[in-house]
Parts: C-alpha cells; sequence; structure tokens
C-alpha cells in the first residue's frame, strides 16, 4: 500500500466509513428494536411515536418464565406486601404471576423449548461437524472410487427444499415413533447439516498438507494418531466456521420442528410465534423470548470470530 | 549399523510405471544421492523406503529384513521433507519432541535429547518459537533436528534445501555434511541439484524415467558416464555431444565431428578400442566436456582452426562456443582468453578427457585413451 494518500483517497475512505455506519445501523436497528422492546414496561411497547428514553425493567422476563394471567382487580394490599419482588414488578404492570392450587410459582413453557432448542442444536452440530469432517478426511486422502458421484450425491441431498419431503418425514417419524423426542430432531438437523459439513470440511482438509501427516507417520505414529494430534489441530478454523454454520441451521429450523414436535421436544422457533396468538399478544415478553433466543449464536460467532473470519477466506480458496 | 537394500522394486502409477525393476544397495553411514529431473522417479523411491508408497512389486530391506509390508511407523526411518512440514501449531520445541512422544520415554529423557539436538543444530534460542516466526534455515535446522533426535536407522531427505535461496543452499550443504560427519547415519538424500550431489554423496545414483542409470561416487559418474544420459546430466556446463566419424589417417586416428572437414587427432589405439565395441560409424557419438577441449590463439601441432562465436565471462572462467563443422563445441578458457566472439583460435580436444557413446543405446563405449 502506498504510504502517501492523496486527499481524495482520503475523502473516500471516510465515505467508506461513512457508509458502512449506515449499513450498519440498518442491520443492527431490527436488533435493537427486539433489545429494548423485551426491557420495556408493557405500556410502553406499542406507543406511537415509540418510546426511545424509558426506565428498563426485567418484568417481561419474568412473565415469559413463568405462568400468568391477567388480575380481574388490583392486587389487595397483603397479596402485594407478601409477594416477592420480581412478581411485584408484574403486580405493577397489572398482571398477576398465577400460582397453583398449593401456591407454587409454574414454570412457562419457554424454558424447557429453550432447553430442548439447546439439546437438539448442540448435539446435531457435534454430529454433523464430527461425522463430517471425518468424511472430509477420507475423501481428501484417500483414493475412493467413484469420489466426484459420492461427493456429488452427497450434496444433492441439498437440492430439495426440505419442506417438500415434510409430509413423508412426518409420516415416517410418525411410523417409528421419533415424532416429538429429541433425538427425532436432532437426527433430521444432522442428516440436514452433514452433506454441507462434508462439503465445508473437504475444502478446508484439502489445504493442509500431506505432509504434515506423512511426517507423523514416519515419526512413529499411526495415521489414527496423526489425525488427532496433526490434522485436527490444523483444521480447528474449519472446523469452528463449520460448527457455527451448523449451529444457526439447527438453531433457527422452523419448518420441521413445527411439524415433528408439538410439547416434549418443541424447540423456541415455533413455540415464540405460538405465544403471539394467545389472547392479546404481550409484545414485551415475545420480544424477551426473541431476545434470549438471539442470544446462544450470538455468543457462540462471537467466540469463534477469529477463526470464522480466517475461516471465510481459508477454505474458499482452493488449488 | 544400517543397510538398505532395494530388490527389483517396481512402482505403478496406474498405467506408468514410475520405478523400473530398481536394484540398489546402501552401505552403514553411507550418504547416497538420488539424483534425476522431476519425475524421474527419485522421490517416489525414497518414500517406497519410508513406507509412504506401497511398491507393486520387490523388496525393501533394512538389516537385511523385508519391510515393504511394514507401516512407516515401524520402520524406524526419520525424513525430512522439502516443505520441512514442522507441525504449525506446535512450538519449535514440542517439534523435536513429537517423535519421542510416540516412544515410551519419560519427560526427563525427552527433554535431555531434545536440549542436545538443539545444542548440535545452534538452535537452543529458537526452542519456544513457532515455527511461522523462524527463517528458512532455522527452519531447515528443526526439521533436521526432528528427524535426528530419534536416533533413526536411517535418514531420509527428499530436495531438504530446495525451497532456500542460492546462498543459504550452500550454507545448509556445508552444514548437512558436517552433521553426517558428525552423527553418522545411512542417509538417502534425493535433489535434483547436481552440484548439490557432487559436493554431498558418497555415492551417487542417477535415475531417468524409473529406471536406473549409473551408481558411483561423484567422480566416477562425472568421468566415466555410464551413458549419454548421465553424461549430459552430470556437469555444468553439459557435456559436448556430436556425431563423430573415425578414420585411421597415418600414425594416428583422426576424430571429425558432424559437417567438419578435418578431424581432430586422437591416438591410434582408439580404432582397436572401436572395432571391439563394434560400433558402426553411423551411430557413433562424440561426448567431451568443456574442459577437454583446449585452446591456443595461435596455430601448433594438432590444433584445428576454428571461429570463436559466443563468449560468456562467468568470472572465474570464460565458457567459448567454438564453431566446428556444422557443431558448436563448448571450450572452457581462462577468463579473457579468447579476445571477442569471431576472433580464429585453434583448438584441440584432449583424448583422455574424450567419451565415446553408441547413439542407438546410449550406452559409454567404455573407450579409454
Amino acid at each position: 500500500m502506498a504510504a502517501v494518500t492523496t486527499s481524495t483517497e482520503r475523502s473516500l475512505n471516510k465515505l467508506a466509513i461513512v457508509g458502512v455506519l449506515i449499513v450498519t445501523m440498518i442491520f443492527l436497528a431490527p436488533i435493537y428494536w427486539i433489545a429494548s422492546t423485551a426491557f420495556k414496561p408493557r405500556n410502553l411497547a406499542t406507543t406511537i411515536p415509540p418510546t426511545v428514553v424509558f426506565q428498563p425493567e426485567i418484568s417481561p422476563f419474568v412473565k415469559l418464565f413463568t405462568k400468568r394471567s391477567q388480575l380481574r382487580t388490583a392486587p389487595t394490599p397483603e397479596q402485594y406486601a407478601a409477594a416477592p419482588w420480581w412478581e411485584r414488578l408484574v403486580f405493577d404492570g397489572g398482571e398477576k404471576v398465577v400460582r397453583s392450587g398449593r401456591g407454587e410459582v409454574q414454570w412457562s413453557g419457554y424454558p424447557s423449548r429453550f432447553m430442548n432448542s439447546l439439546i437438539v442444536a448442540i448435539t446435531s452440530t457435534i454430529l454433523a461437524v464430527g461425522m463430517g469432517t471425518f468424511t472430509a478426511y477420507g475423501f481428501s486422502r484417500f483414493k475412493i472410487k467413484g469420489e466426484q458421484d459420492l461427493l456429488f450425491f452427497i450434496l444433492s441431498t441439498r437440492m430439495l427444499p426440505p419442506v417438500v419431503v415434510a409430509i413423508p418425514m412426518f409420516l415416517m417419524y410418525r411410523a417409528v415413533g421419533l415424532n416429538d423426542t429429541h433425538w427425532g430432531l436432532i437426527i433430521l438437523y444432522t442428516a440436514f447439516n452433514l452433506s454441507f459439513s462434508v462439503w465445508l470440511m473437504k475444502g478446508f482438509m484439502d489445504e493442509i498438507p500431506k505432509e504434515y501427516e506423512e511426517a507423523a507417520l514416519v515419526d512413529g505414529y499411526t495415521r489414527m494418531e496423526a489425525f488427532f494430534k496433526i490434522v485436527l489441530p490444523e483444521a480447528a478454523t474449519g472446523i469452528a466456521a463449520t460448527a457455527v454454520f451448523c449451529f444457526i441451521t439447527a438453531w433457527n429450523e422452523y419448518a420441521f420442528a413445527l411439524i415433528m414436535t408439538n410439547r416434549r421436544a418443541q424447540t423456541a422457533p415455533p413455540f415464540i410465534p405460538s405465544q403471539v396468538g394467545s389472547g392479546l399478544p404481550d409484545w414485551t415478553v415475545i420480544a424477551a423470548g426473541t431476545f434470549l433466543f438471539l442470544l446462544p449464536v450470538a455468543i457462540f460467532t462471537f467466540l469463534l470470530r477469529n477463526h470464522l473470519l480466517r475461516g471465510m477466506s481459508f477454505g474458499a480458496i482452493r488449488k | 549399523m544400517t543397510q538398505i537394500e532395494l530388490r527389483g522394486v517396481q512402482k505403478f502409477f496406474g498405467a506408468v510405471q514410475v520405478i523400473k525393476d530398481l536394484n540398489l544397495k546402501i552401505d552403514d553411514n553411507e550418504f547416497i544421492v538420488l539424483l534425476g529431473q522431476s519425475g524421474c522417479g527419485k522421490t517416489t523411491t525414497l518414500r517406497a523406503i519410508a513406507g509412504l508408497e506401497t511398491i507393486d512389486g520387490g523388496d525393501v530391506l533394512i538389516d537385511g529384513k523385508p519391510v515393504q509390508h511394514l507401516k512407516a511407523a515401524d520402520r524406524d526411518i526419520a525424513m525430512v521433507f522439502q516443505s520441512f512440514s514442522l507441525y504449525p501449531h506446535m512450538s519449535v520445541y514440542e517439534n523435536i519432541a513429537f517423535p519421542l512422544r510416540a516412544t515410551r520415554k519419560s519427560t526427563a529423557e525427552i527433554d535431555g535429547e531434545v536440549r542436545s539436538v538443539a545444542k548440535v543444530l545452534q538452535i537452543t534460542d529458537l526452542l519456544g518459537k513457532k515455527p511461522s516466526a523462524l527463517s528458512g534455515g532455522d527452519m531447515q535446522r528443526v526439521a533436521m533436528g526432528r528427524a535426528l533426535v530419534r536416533r533413526p536407522k536411517a535418514m531420509l531427505m527428499d530436495e531438504p534445501i530446495g525451497a532456500l535461496d542460492a546462498k543459504l543452499r550452500e550454507e545448509m550443504r556445508a552444514e548437512i555434511k558436517r552433521l553426517h560427519i558428525k552423527q553418522g547415519s545411512t542417509t538417502i538424500y534425493v535433489t535434483h541439484d547436481q552440484i548439490e550431489a557432487m559436493s554431498l554423496a558418497d555415492r551417487i545414483v542417477i535415475m531417468h524415467e524409473g529406471v536406473l542409470q549409473q551408481v558411483g561416487s561423484p567422480s566416477e559418474v562425472y568421468t566415466r558416464p555410464a551413458n549419454l544420459f548421465v553424461a549430459q546430466f552430470v556437469g555444468s556446463p553439459v557435456m559436448n555431444v556430436a556425431n563423430a566419424a573415425v578414420t585411421m589417417n597415418g600414425s594416428g586416428a583422426r576424430v571429425a565431428v558432424d559437417g567438419a572437414a578435418e578431424g581432430f587427432l586422437f591416438p591410434a589405439e582408439l580404432v582397436g578400442q572401436l572395432d571391439a565395441a563394434n560400433v558402426g560409424q553411423d551411430r557413433l557419438a562424440l561426448g567431451i566436456r568443456p574442459e577437454g577441449v583446449m585452446v591456443s590463439r595461435e596455430a601448433a601441432d594438432g590444433y584445428l582452426p576454428v571461429e570463436a562465436h559466443i563468449i560468456e565471462p562467468l568470472g572465474s572462467y570464460d565458457i567459448v562456443d567454438l564453431k566446428v563443422g556444422t557443431q558448436m563445441l563448448r571450450a572452457r578458457t581462462r577468463s579473457g582468453f579468447v579476445g571477442k566472439p569471431g576472433a580464429q583460435v585453434f583448438a584441440k580436444l584432449d583424448p583422455a578427457q574424450a567419451h565415446f557413446f553408441d547413439t542407438t543405446s546410449g550406452k559409454s563405449l567404455g573407450v579409454r585413451l
């Protein structure tokens, strides 16, 4: 790069920075909207013009995690005094946290859906990336008869829109008792991500020079040991990038989760919109549920950001 | 004590035969260089010895035992790759310790051996660094350290200094030689650089298109090339080769290169030796290195008048192209000996440095004058 920049170049640079800022704001606006709504009192959620400055509160999250209903009358002072702090937050909003006949606080449907999402997404990601890595290694290192055809076959599983097979899958799942089970969704998402994982990992594996393993083989290691001690650490970047993509796909998947699950194994994506329909929608609660749902992917991607940036360009360059 | 022997080794890549019936015996402590152009099968041979490549026929023996069915890990051989293949995610220390960790050695033993090898190679201060932080020469030293630390039965090196720049190559060449003399292990070294081969080898093995051409000491392959390929592959600048006609003329023989009216004077016994070789005149080629072409500025007995064409000044000597008949003979002269292109000079061939070949088979006729 030239050490001397002209004034035109400098003003172009400034323009580019302004452009990037504008685009970033456009992309971040919906996320800000959801995050701010998640912390608003209910009466400020739907004001026109929108309320920007407000006293944030966590009552939407309390309502999100508990079963609740509207109070017919305002709580009595005794009721209010006996309530814990988080119930008071809800009372202040004109609602009541419902306790069962025995006075127990009841969980709403959200925590279990969130847990289901985590279980299904994490397990299927581990399986898809693990199997994909081994498969890609095999394709990359060994002469396999009909290698190109096999790779094409693996890719061809992505050529149909998945929803096309949803109904047959549902019938098959019902027949073998896999519907509304964690394993049902895990198998589905693993199968769905596997082709992607194999192709992406193959690109990364091809980039790792064969000589590394050969050096390890000559140094007295078996191929398996060479794979775990040399190839895997070298492929860490690719594995991280693949894992992020697989995790996002599994975490966001809506259509199959909607069809295949209804209660026990239901994940968060079909659950959150289902809340919109029950009575007068409480947008703060929905925003809170959506906001929490955004977090795992954001955290996961943030933790692996360095690998991801390297990984994008690393896998893209093919010899 | 490690001897390596190849017996009738064959190797195919698909329909292409890359090693054709290779027989070679390598003695203990010997430094063998496999020399040849790229694609001649030298690297494949090395990899077959290492166990990284299977062979399709013949035997690979280490200390008399066939090892072709053993895995690379079980052959107790170390290898240095052209790309060095240092594990990027490990420090220099871990790289060198890596082969030892495959054995059942204690941490203290490993530490001691890594440090002693590092000391020999003068890389002790690099042990904490990652390979990416090293210069080419240091990477090479670490790769050597990783190979040496296990005290393997044999060291295999695949163009280990090919990736370095010219000056460093010369330095590392000397260092490899010094290490070999000091550590003394059977070494097989692959290169396409004949200068590297000449300077390092106890014996050079020259390969061409999967076939072994000649095995011999550097001076043997230089002064007594077995065939035209070896004659022209070894030596820089390359040997002059021209079709030649031999006639008897009074007391001596005359050797005329293609298109030349007059022949160079040779001793009479040449004719007898050529008759014994039983090669027709039409299949006869003369080979002579540039230092075997003697140049004089004045006419003298036995010297023929020739015209200087191109002069390449190389500092310590000049290479002069002399036009003889339709051929160009390259001669090596003192710097500035021939004034300018186009000058008339006189040339003579040194019979002791002349080689005669059968152009059909390419084989040397073994004429020694």
